[in-house]
């Protein structure tokens, strides 16, 4: 029968036990995470086993949850099957302290640039990254855009009328 | 709501019998000759054939082609030749969102441009960064380049962006011809950190 959901939840807990947790299903896309020191050999996992072969990486991201106190930091990677057409979502946490994520450059050639990009909005050091700078923001850069901390809007501009953007 | 204050007494053309006349600069006219000041004549020269070099980035880009099209022909206006390089071109026209990693690039195009040189920021983004007051728009170009003419919009019509480029065509009628040598233009430029 062909893959489906459950069977990569069991596959995975069957290979690591415990160490992966919070799975979950949000329209109909499977979602779990580990601790950050894993994720290489899940992404491993995941490639090589051939009832699995998640070989394509959608995408590399980050969110900033400011209140998660030691994991500040989620590193989000989407993966997809393309035979069976199934995607999953894995995700890594960290904190502001310490930032390092190994990185998924040996495995997916694409995760590259979108390591650099997470790096450039969010501040996580991908380790082993062969090229890790901005790519999108101004290179002179020294802070990260995405991050909660950082406000929306320059708070140096003192000639936005209040009425026209609706607070006034 | 608050009430409208601009453009609330529009000039009327001075059109008798389906022909418009243009304005002669000052000047004494004669049997066969018309005397008046050099300045004004090369800004008549000048203001009737600029040649527009468009930065044309985002949206407002998209209204400059519709400008350029035949409904609201720019070419009407002596700006027939539109050229894409900046050592050919008086007037900078900088249409649409400009990133702050873009920035330095507009700054060596305007540099490239040889004296005499306008500058027209068309749009919103251009002016002021628009509605994206954010950390990768760069907040107006004339934090990089010095501008004569705003255009405000977003877009802006056709119909503004022509009755931008008309006052553009107004300031360069009436420049002196030392302008560019004078004291106080070095210095806006020197303030830009452009020699």
């Amino acid at each position: 029968m062909s893959l489906n959901n459950e069977m990569v939840q069991e596959q995975l807990i069957a290979k690591f036990g415990d160490q992966v947790s919070q799975f979950a299903t949000s329209y109909g896309m499977l979602s779990f995470e580990s601790p950050k020191e894993m994720n290489l050999k899940v992404l491993q996992f995941l490639y090589d086993e051939p009832s699995l072969a998640f070989t394509f990486l959608t995408d590399i991201c980050a969110v900033n949850y400011p209140n998660q106190t030691g994991a500040e930091l989620v590193v989000v990677y989407h993966l997809h099957n393309l035979k069976e057409n199934i995607r999953l979502r894995y995700s890594v946490s960290t904190s502001l302290d310490n930032t390092d994520v190994y990185t998924a450059t040996k495995l997916f050639e694409s995760a590259n640039w979108m390591e650099r990009e997470t790096y450039d909005f969010f501040g996580i050091n991908f380790v082993g990254h062969p090229n890790l700078k901005r790519i999108l923001n101004v290179d002179e850069m020294d802070y990260f855009p995405l991050r909660k901390e950082f406000p929306l809007e320059d708070q140096t501009r003192i000639d936005k009328d209040d009425e026209m953007f609706g607070r006034g | 709501m608050r009430p409208v204050r601009f453009n609330i007494h529009p000039k009327e053309a001075e059109i008798a019998d389906a022909i418009g006349m243009g304005k002669a600069p000052d000047g004494v006219p004669g049997d066969g000759f018309f005397a008046t000041q050099l300045s004004s004549v090369v800004g008549l020269a000048r203001k009737n054939s600029l040649w527009p070099l468009p930065f044309a980035t985002s949206c407002c880009g998209i209204e400059f082609m519709a400008t350029m099209a035949s409904h609201y022909d720019l070419s009407r206006f002596g700006s027939e030749r539109v050229g894409f390089s900046p050592r050919q071109c008086d007037l900078l026209m900088v249409m649409g969102t400009i990133a702050k990693k873009m920035a330095p690039v507009l700054r060596q195009v305007y540099i490239q441009m040889a004296e005499p040189r306008w500058v027209i920021a068309v749009g919103a983004c251009a002016s002021s960064g628009g509605i994206f007051d954010t950390y990768s728009v760069l907040q107006g170009i004339d934090q990089v380049i010095p501008v004569d003419v705003y255009v405000p919009g977003c877009p802006p019509r056709p119909e503004a962006i022509i009755d931008g480029f008309m006052k553009i065509q107004d300031l360069v009628g009436q420049e002196s011809i030392r302008r560019r040598n004078s004291e106080q233009y070095k210095a806006l430029l020197n303030s830009y950190g452009i020699q």
